[in-house]
This record gives structure tokens, sequence and C-alpha cells, in this order.
């Protein structure tokens, strides 16, 4: 019998406000007035109607709710619309899952009762609204990859009594479970395999195998040796463990004379050397061999770091990308050695305008419209919240930047930091004695999936984010994310199981599934055996490659010895987690998979794992020379109130203001272990660098920072290489942090990496990150790719576009801080304290946000060329000399100079503390620059090296004795008014400002955004 | 029983976990740290095994994200108790014991009916975290009464905060001294320009008691607000001078023990 619960509130629905702004934006013909959210629950089961009223009365608080079983219009309000949203036959639906719990723990029913209950969201809309403006807020509501809509008006409704009684029931027709493909075919064919997938027996292509001619030839080759035709799962299997996803081809080919590749050479190469340089100091511990980087946190424990990217999901499903992004990131944490606890979250996101309405489609006939700038922010910002908050992982650091170019395709980096014992208890004795990263699955270890189930969704995503998108972007490369699942069996495995010794060996299942993560495993003791047939399945009828390759999301893959699964698996049941065994780990050399006995996959591991061949890669630089914004500075320096103008005006830039609407609506407060918040100050401006302080009993902290700047890249890959690097540095020293105990995480994000100007690029990018890693002695610890971030698609007019994001590399900053209570926050703190710089400026505008402003006011590209460059030894001195100011407590404030430069350092620490300042540039002449360019370079150059510090007037002697190695001017005061003043050689006036006007220009776009 | 609570100096708290609840480890190391001995028990093992509620004094639902606010915030974890501890949660409010709901913990309690009033989504429909003033209005062995202090501020992080109460209740309440905590404009909010109330609760409700004030629900939570430097003002308060050794969110832990300790 099918019945369906409804859930009305009683009382008016905070949410109204959000839905009406954002629905009422979407240009309709009429406003809507009002709106009433109904939770459904449909329930197809043998329940009494009793039980299902029963059951209705616990899903309702009386206080604010009311129920009604099967008829919806008696107990609502008339409405004008309804929108149904529910989600597709297949997705996960969690909400459906904890009502079915619920249901059996009321009931007593066993876990096996035939009751399924599919929620939905219902809408009832009021307004004079029509149809096709309902039908405009039902696809703002729903992504047609994952959800479904039902509208109808209050007339149909009635007519028909009520919504239809349908269930999103999976229905998968019987197939042959497994096909062989014949690779005796064409090169042609060959290609098409690789490009667009196996022709399946429907007629229809899988979805891209992402495997080119070469590729397809040694597989063709090793099939021919062992005298039979591949099976189709062993394709695809072949496709996971090949993609540039997991083997990070760009990376690892030789290119150039560079013969051991970029990775080998420069990332390895770098870390390398800095710890055998650094000896005994050396922090490093477990480096680019796990699931993340580990470095010493104290005597006792590893601190881990994770960065990771889910572009091409988001850009699909913004919300569904970004938040398995995040608990796919946690775990690499939980993945870990045996298992560290996440402790931080991070994300960075690069987003097109949020105002750009453009619209850009997949297809030619505009049938397959891809999501706007401002839809992706809002479901990636959601993602995170919901993936973040759930798992009661503080969300400490992050940033966001827009570019044009990133709305073909979005970046959303998500990272997460963990921690872990350096030694684990050994039971019974439970002495500390095992290392908690050395881990090893045995021969004769039961290989066990636990957490979530498998079902079609997730399929081909890691081949799908090694191609371009364009129209054949399969849509099953949605996942789903189930943040509590995966809570659950987090806390079952890092908080029990693994002080109990139960597992030798565990590792994360993401790109490519189970058919990844026990192929990787079985490394560890050369053999694996799966029956497939065992892996626990969301709803039945999926083909044995799904199974095999399925992303489905909140799955770890362990090695459990026999003698110990019947302790683990009853520990799991008791918290109401999922463990199977799916097969055994062997040392037969083999990957073998079997499907009711039959053998269908039979692959050597030599070759599954390095049978890749290598493909040397050839770069090729194209020189590339900007104008130089000569025109509009001759015209408009010198009128009066220009510099005011265009301080206001990059206050008011998104790439420089707050974002304190995405900080405030994470929580970075869990765990209790904030000391340097996302906000600072009176101001509450966004932090550069955050602090926390993850172990109760210790003093000692964590401090994370990123660097990158995007736009350095149009001019010199390099420099914005060296940049990024330093500005991570300098973000954590200037709060408190110290070089020889930080670490750093590369993440390039490319396009077109075939290209041989982009690889000429990615040469030069890399080629920095080791000079400069070295230089500063900061070993490189973990790092990710993402090397095919392009769209290929049509715009409103059908035309063809191509949109590749520029190329972007994050550089990750952690490191560990002696004692937090000597952390220095970046906002003025004290009327009468001193602002010095520290560092020195040079003309250095290429690419600054100050001349990207006026290329824009000017409808122009002169964005100059000269790039920031980075004095690694003038540099490295500064910040040990700040170290130490900071060490011996001399100084209020310290704020980094990023983008703006010097003028929107100050204005930040000024509208941090809501304190006024006067700034005077005699101080501060630039070095190597005619006269009548000194102001602009004074002000907006982004020269690296460079900090903003304030000092109490007790401490000046002590704090000048400390600094006198180093540059350093006194620029000025803080004064307790509310005037921002900045003065020229002459004395003259040139910045006269409100720091309350200031303050708000800051906070504008974040409080619109709210 | 009585045997237990004479032999033991140190009262026992029990801290539940489970199904996604995630500040546990927080809430039991503010209970240890003020003389308690707390216990983190997860939620099915106290199913399994419900007579050890009786070695507690103090119970602690915790924040968190209890099945993942799934069927409504605070709902499914308090059916699952509702389902199966019933008597024995009865039993616990019978004796001379405390419970304590924070954030989600909260929801709970109020879901469970120990406590009036329903939690609904903040006014602006968002999640928030930031920190708030709070006025101390009620009279309870967790509040402070005692120690003279009337304003305390602590963080605040929720997406369902609006504390919703008939007006008939809540006089009732307001007389028996039952409004715990009220959001005020005190230091923090004056500090960063903030608003007193940031969810839209009725009567600007933070927390409410309930047993002749030994069960507490708040939205606030004082375990992140244990040491100094949680603080959101305590960058500016060290440079001042005058920073407090510990932070505000503490006292109330020490309240509870030291209600067992004295007796």
């Amino acid at each position: 019998m099918i019945s369906q619960i409804y859930i009305i509130p009683n009382i008016k629905d905070n949410r109204e406000r959000l839905f009406l702004q954002s629905w009422n934006s979407l240009n309709l013909s009429q406003k809507v007035k009002s709106v009433a959210i109904v939770d459904s629950y449909l329930i197809d089961s043998k329940l009494s109607n009793n039980q299902i009223l029963k059951f209705s009365e616990i899903l309702t608080n009386p206080i604010i709710e009311r129920f009604s079983i099967n008829k919806i219009l008696t107990k609502v309000d008339k409405f004008d619309y309804i929108i149904e949203i529910g989600f597709l036959p297949g997705v996960t639906d969690n909400v459906g899952n904890t009502a079915r719990e619920t249901a059996l723990d009321l009931l007593h029913l066993k876990k096996d009762t035939d009751l399924k209950i599919y929620t939905s969201k219902i809408f009832l809309i009021s307004g004079s609204v029509k149809l096709e403006d309902v039908q405009k807020i039902s696809l703002s509501l729903h992504n047609p990859l994952i959800e479904r809509a039902y509208i109808a008006s209050f007339k149909e409704i009635k007519k028909y009594g009520g919504l239809p009684l349908k269930t999103p029931k999976v229905i998968l027709e019987k197939r042959i479970p497994v096909i062989n493909i014949s690779l005796k075919v064409s090169d042609e064919e060959l290609v098409k395999i690789g490009r667009e997938g196996i022709l399946d027996v429907t007629g229809v292509r899988r979805g891209p195998l992402a495997l080119d001619l070469t590729s397809m030839k040694v597989i063709q080759e090793y099939f021919k040796k062992l005298g039979r035709d591949p099976k189709d799962i062993e394709l695809e299997s072949l496709a996971q463990t090949w993609s540039e996803h997991c083997k990070h081809t760009i990376f690892a080919n030789p290119i150039d004379d560079i013969k051991d590749g970029l990775y080998k050479t420069y990332i390895k190469g770098a870390t390398n050397l800095i710890r055998k340089q650094k000896g005994k100091e050396d922090f490093c511990v477990s480096v680019f061999s796990d699931n993340s980087g580990a470095i010493v946190f104290d005597k006792d424990y590893l601190v881990t770091h994770k960065v990771e990217t889910h572009n091409s999901p988001s850009a699909l499903d913004p919300f569904g990308g970004a938040i398995t992004g995040i608990v796919g990131v946690n775990r690499d944490t939980i993945g870990f050695g045996f298992g560290a606890k996440p402790v931080a979250n991070v994300y960075g996101f690069c987003f097109g305008d949020p105002l750009d309405t453009r619209s850009l489609y997949r297809d030619k006939e505009k049938t397959r419209k891809m999501l706007s700038p401002k839809r992706i922010m809002d479901g990636v910002l959601r993602g995170v919240n919901v993936g973040g908050n759930c798992s009661g992982i503080p969300t400490v650091s992050g940033f966001v930047k827009y570019d044009d170019r990133f709305r073909g395709k979005p970046l959303v980096f998500v990272g997460t930091v963990g921690i872990i014992p350096r030694n684990l208890p050994t039971p019974p004795e439970n002495k500390l004695k095992r290392s908690s990263y050395e881990k090893r699955a045995r021969v004769g270890d039961y290989i066990v999936v636990v957490g979530g189930r498998v079902g079609a969704d997730g399929i081909h995503g890691a081949t799908f984010s090694s191609v371009t998108m364009d129209s054949s972007s399969p849509a099953t490369a949605v996942q789903i994310g189930d943040p509590i699942t995966q809570k659950k069996m987090s806390d079952a495995i890092v908080k029990e199981a693994r002080d109990l010794n139960l597992y030798n060996s565990i590792t994360d299942n993401g790109a490519g599934g189970i058919s990844c993560s026990i192929a990787e495993m079985a490394k560890e003791c050369n053999g694996a055996r799966v029956d497939l047939e065992k892996v626990p399945l969301k709803y039945p009828g999926l083909q044995p490659w799904q199974i095999w390759i399925s992303e489905s999301q909140e799955r770890m893959t362990l090695s459990i010895p026999k003698k110990k699964w019947k302790i683990f698996n009853k520990l799991m049941e008791s918290r109401g987690v999922e463990a199977t065994i799916v097969g055994e780990f062997t040392n037969s050399g083999k990957c073998i998979v079997k499907f009711k006995n039959k053998t269908i996959v039979d692959i050597d591991l030599e070759f599954l794992h390095n049978g890749l061949p290598t493909r040397p890669l050839l770069s090729k630089a194209v020189a590339n020379v900007f104008q130089e914004p000569i025109s509009i500075l001759s015209k408009g320096r010198m009128k009066g109130g220009f510099y005011t103008k265009i301080l206001e005006k990059l206050l008011d830039n998104k790439n420089i203001n707050s974002f304190s609407f995405i900080s405030s609506q994470y929580d970075h407060e869990v765990q209790a272990s904030s000391v340097l918040k996302p906000l600072s100050g009176r101001g509450r401006i966004n932090t550069d660098a955050q602090i926390f302080c993850p172990i109760f009993s210790s003093n000692k902290g964590v401090v994370l920072s990123t660097g990158l700047y995007p736009s350095y890249g149009d001019i010199s890959t390099y420099h914005m290489s060296a940049c990024a690097i330093d500005t991570a540095i300098r973000n954590a020293i200037c709060v408190g942090g110290t070089l020889s105990h930080l670490a750093i995480l590369d993440n390039f994000c490319w396009c077109s990496s075939y290209d041989k100007n982009r690889l000429a690029q990615l040469v030069e990018s890399v080629k920095a990150c080791y000079e400069y890693s070295v230089g500063y002695k900061t070993p490189l610890i973990s790092g990710k790719d993402s090397m095919f971030n392009d769209f290929k698609g049509y715009d409103e007019n059908g035309n063809s576009v191509e949109i590749s994001i520029p190329p972007t590399l994050l550089i990750s900053a952690i490191g560990v801080i002696k004692d937090v209570r000597k952390t220095v926050s970046p906002e003025f703190k004290n009327a009468g304290d001193f602002i010095y710089l520290l560092g020195e400026t040079y003309d250095e505008l290429g690419a600054s946000e100050y001349y990207k402003l006026l290329a824009k006011m000017e409808k122009n590209n002169a964005i100059g060329n000269n790039v920031p460059k980075v004095d690694l030894k003038k540099n490295l001195k500064t910040y040990l000399v700040l170290e130490e100011v900071i060490q011996k407590e001399l100084i209020n404030s310290s704020l980094s100079l990023t983008s703006g430069g010097l003028a929107i350092a100050l204005a930040k620490a000024s509208l941090g503390g809501m304190l006024g300042c006067k700034i005077n540039l005699e101080a501060e002449p630039p070095k190597g620059s005619s006269a009548s360019r000194s102001i602009d370079i004074t002000l907006f150059s982004e020269s690296q090296g460079r900090i903003l510090v304030t000092v109490a007037p007790k401490n000046i002697s002590k704090f000048e004795k400390a600094v006198k190695r180093i540059a350093y001017k006194k620029i000025g005061q803080v004064y307790s008014d509310d005037k921002f003043i900045i003065t020229d050689l002459g004395n003259k006036k040139i910045i006269e400002a409100s720091v309350k006007k200031l303050h708000k220009i800051y906070h504008s776009f974040s409080n619109k955004m709210q | 029983m009585k045997k237990i609570k004479t032999k033991l100096k140190k009262p026992k708290v029990i801290v539940l976990s489970g199904y996604g609840l995630n500040c546990e480890e927080e809430t039991k190391f503010a209970f240890d740290s003020v003389g308690g001995i707390a216990d983190i028990v997860h939620i099915n093992d106290l199913i399994a095994k419900p007579k050890i509620l009786s070695e507690y004094q103090i119970m602690a639902f915790p924040g968190g994200f209890s099945y993942g606010d799934d069927t409504g915030s605070g709902k499914a974890y308090a059916n699952k108790l509702k389902n199966h501890l019933a008597l024995e949660l009865k039993e616990f409010l019978n004796r001379d014991t405390l419970i304590i709901g924070i954030c989600n913990g909260f929801q709970i309690l109020t879901n469970l009916e120990i406590l009036p009033g329903a939690l609904t989504y903040n006014k602006n429909g968002k999640y928030i975290d930031r920190w708030v003033d709070l006025k101390i209005e009620g009279e309870s062995p967790w509040l402070l009464n005692s120690l003279g202090i009337k304003n305390i501020s602590l963080p605040v992080a929720h997406g369902e905060g609006c504390y919703i109460i008939d007006e008939k209740k809540y006089k009732e309440m307001k007389k028996n001294k039952q409004i715990a905590f009220t959001y005020t404009k005190g230091e923090i909010c004056n500090f960063q320009n903030l608003e007193k109330n940031p969810n839209g609760a009725i009567h600007d409700i933070a927390g409410v008691l309930g047993y002749n004030g030994r069960v507490l629900g708040m939205m606030p939570h004082p375990e992140r607000a244990m040491f100094y430097y949680h603080s959101p003002l305590w960058q500016m308060k060290k440079i001042k001078g005058n920073l407090k050794k510990e932070g505000d969110g503490i006292l109330l832990f020490k309240n509870a023990i030291n209600y067992f300790k004295n007796k």
C-alpha cells in the first residue's frame, strides 16, 4: 500500500524570505507573495493505517507542525501552484533513510522489513504568477540530473484529489551482466572506444574511458598475448586506474629534457632535498605515499593535510559536487595511516561573476544549459556548508576569487587537516608501540567495505574529470553526499576500531571506487580476489562493471585479519555502520574479480599499475606581452580625489572585499579549537591565516594559510607560483607561524594540458615551486592536479565558445605554532600605535588589482607586464625578523600585503579595528621608479615580502632594534577617530576617507549575499 | 545509589554520542577539567545497557547534527530515546540529577518534551556562527547566580535556533524563573556591531530550564568558550591588559560539578 504523510508548518516558515528573494530575482511576470513548505513522506509498505498514524505522530513536533495523511488540501491554506521536488529513482534519499530507521524502531520491525520511504519537499506558492513563472521557479529549485519536479495548479490538485502517489523506484532492465569487447578492430574504433566509451548492447556508448590510442594499443597488445578479448569490466577498470585523475600522467611523463617528469624531479625532488638539508630538524613523516601528507605536531601527535579539487562534479551539480568534495577529502584524513581524526576543513572557490547573466550551453541545439555562475556559487557554498557543518569539523580557513574565465568550469578546492597519535595502542596490553602511519594489507586478510552502499551514482567520475567538459559529459558522474553516514563511519573507525587494532590497512574510496582502492591496497601484499556480488547495493540490477567503478560516497576499504572480523563487525553494527566482506587479499600477483563464481576480471597487478605507456611530452612557450596602462594614468591621475576613488573601488572588488557571508555560515568553532578566526576585529575583516589548537592539553597550535594569483599567470606562471608560495608563507608567519615548522601543499588547476604553451607554463610553474620551496625550506607534503578545466560549448546565439580557466596554482601552508597565546591578528588595536611597513616596494603593478581595475575602466586589456618577483634572500630575512618580534610580543597587529598592495592593507587594518590612521608616503619612496608613478606604485604595487605592523609606543625602541637588519619604514600612526588619511611627499592629502564608509564598502557585496 | 554518591567526590557525567552528535569530546573535556568524571557513551551502548544510567549524576546531550537534522532537528534522536529509553530517562529525572542539552542537545530535549517550546529555522533562514551576549535570567544549579555574574558571552552555531513558545506558557515560565538566558546587547554586540538576537527567538530566549532548574537547554555553546583565546575579544583584551584567565563558558560546568561536590 502506498501512503503519503504531509508535515505542515503551524508557524511562519523563516526560510520563506530566502525563497521569495531568490525567486523574485528570476525575472518572473508577477511576484510570488508567499510560500509554505511541506515535507512529504511517501511510504510503500504493508503497514496498517494505525501504524501509519503512529508514525505520522512521531514525525510531527506538535508545537510547530501538524500532519495529514494522503490528503494535503484539507490541512493547508489555499495556494495557487504546487511544486513537488523529489529525487530521481536511485538517488540517495538521506531523509527517507532516517525516516525508515525511525519507523522500524517505533514499530519494532525487523531491519529487512519491506518498507520504502521516499521524501520530497512541497512548495505551496501563492501569488498571481503564471505557469511559466512556476516552471522557472521549479528549475531554480532542482537539478534535473538528480531530482524530479512535479508542478500543478490548485485546481488540478483539487480535481485529482491530491498529488499522484508514484514511487521513484529504480527499475533496471535485465541485461547480460558482462560482455566481451573485441579489440581486433580498426584504430578509429579503438579511438572511439577510448573517447566515448564501450558500446553497450543497447547501442549507447557508456561514457568516456579517457584512454587515447597509445593506451588502447597497449591494452590491445596485452589481451592479444593472453589470447582473449577483454571483458567490459576489465577495460573500465584499466580506464579508472590509468586515468589522468589517478595516474597524473602529465606530471609523471617525461617532458622536454626532464626525463623523470615534473613530479619526481621538482615536487618530490624538492621535498627530498629539503628533508636531507634539514637533517635532524626534518619534520616530515609521511609525504606523497598516503592519502594525506603528515608532519610532526609534537612528540605524541602528527598533523596531516590534504587539499583536493572537485571542479567537474561541481560544474554539473554544484551542491552534490561540493558536498562530496568536502566529505571526500575528509576520507583522505580518515584514510591516512590507520585513520586520522579530521580537525579542520578548508575551502577555496574560484567562480565566474555571480552577477553575469549570459547563458552557456553544452550542445548546439541549446537543450543542455550550463548553470549560471550565481547558481553554481550558491550550490557550492551550500554543499560545503552541509558537508562541513553536519560532520562536526570546523571550517577554519578559506578564500573566494572571481574571474570571468571560471564561468565555464568553477574551481572548488576542499581540504582537511587531521590529527593522529604517532603510536597506537596494541591491545590487550595497550602499550603504545604500533606506528600509526605504516600500514600493510596481509595475505589472507578479508577485504572489507565499510559505510555507504553502491548505486549508479558517480560512474565515470575519474575519467570524466580527465577530459574537457562538453556535450558528452555523463550525467551519472554526479555523486550524492550523505555526511551523517560518513560521520558514523568516521567515529566508529577513528575513535574506536583504530585503537583496538582491528585492521591492517585502510584506504578511502574516491575516484574509481573500489576498483581503485582495492587495486591500490593489493599492491601492499601483491594480489586480491573480489566476489563482486557481495558488495552491498542501494538497489538491485546494477551491472558488475558499474558496481566495480561506482564512486558512490562514504565508503572505506579495510584489510581485516580473519580472526578479528567478528569483533570488528559487531562494533560496526552497534554504531549503525554497515561492514561487508567482499573478498580476500592474496599474493597471486593478480587482481581477480568474480561475479557469482565466474571470473570477470583477471589482470596482472604489474600491468594494471605499471602498464600505462610513458609518453614524452613537449612544451613550447609563446611569449605574451601586454599593453601598459599609460593613457588613463596621464589623463586621470592628477584629478582631485582620484586615489580615494580608486581605493574605494578596489575595496569594492570581490577579489579583495569581505566574504563574511561565507565565513559566518560555516561553523568554525566546533571542536572548541578556534584561536584566530576567519573573521577578526571590530570590523570583522577576513583573516589571511587562521590558527586553531587541536589538543586541549597543549598550547601548541596549527596555522593554515593560502596563496594564489591566477591573474599573474597571464604574464608569467613562474612568478605567479613564486608569489603564491611567498604569500602563503608570509600569511602564516604574520600571525605567529615559523619557517622552521612550515610545510606547503600544491594544487595545480590547469587547462588544455596537451597544448604545448600550456605545458610550457606548467613547467615554469613547477620549476618555481622547486626553487622557492627549497629556498624557504618549506617541504611540499601533498598535492593534486586537475589538468583539464576547459569548457567547450555554445553561447546564447548558438556560436561555439571555448572557455579555459586561467592556469591556477593554489599553495596551502600548514605549520605548527609553539604557543598560540602569542597569536597576532591583522587589525589595528590601539590609537597611538605606530604603523610600520616591513619589506621593500618595487614597480610591480603588472596584473595587479589596480591595473586590472584601470583596464576594466578603459575597457582594454592593458594589465602591464611587471608582475611581482620574489626576492627570496631578502624576504627570508624579513620573515625571520618578523618571527622574532612576534615571539618577543613587540607588535600589536600584523597584516600581510597581498592583492591591492599597501593602500588596501592599510584600509583593511583600519576598518578591521574601526580606527583611523594618518600615513605619510614620504617615508616610503618606491625603489627605482620615475617620480610621476611613485604614488601609484607605493599605494598599489603588489611587491611580495611586505608586512604592515603596528607597535605600541612603549615597544618602539625594542622593535626598531630588532628590525634594523631588514628594510623597514615607519609610515604613520593609528588614531581613534574615523579619518583615514594618506599624504604624499609634499604633505598633500592624496587619500581622505571615512573608516565607517570604508567598512561599509568592504562588506557591501557580502551583505548583499546574506 | 546513595552509597556511590557519598563515596565519590567526583560527580559522574554521561555525555551521549552517536548518529552525528559531534561536540561530545569538548563537552567531556569541560566537565573533566572542572573536577567531574565524564564518560562518552554511544546511545546504542546505553540502549544495550540502560542500567548504567543510574551511575551518573549529570547527563549531557552535546551539540551536533544528529541524523543530519533529517525529519527535523533533534527529532530522530529524540525518537530513538523515546522508543528505547523512556523509562530510564524518567527514572533519571526523578533523582537529584542535572541534565544539559546544548544546541542540537537542546533540540533533542524539546522534542523529548523534557523542556517546553520548540526550535525552528533562524529568522533569515541561514546557518549562523557568531558570538552572542547573554543575560542570566533563570534560577538553576547550572547558572551563576551564586557567583553574582549577570552577563556572559558565548558562541552560537546553528541553523534552527529560533525558540518558539506560546505567550501563556512564556508568562508561566518567566514567573517560575524558567527562562535561563536571553540574548542581550553586551560586550560582543557592541564590539562587532551585531544585533543582539541572532535567530529571531521569541522574547530573545537563548536557553530554558525545566524540573526546578535541574534541566538546562541552550542554543549557545559554553564548551566553545572554555579558554580565554576562544573569545573574539581576546587579542584586544590582551593588549589592554584585561584578559580573564578562562572563558565564560567553563563557569556553567563548574557550577554543575560544585552542585554535587558541595552536598
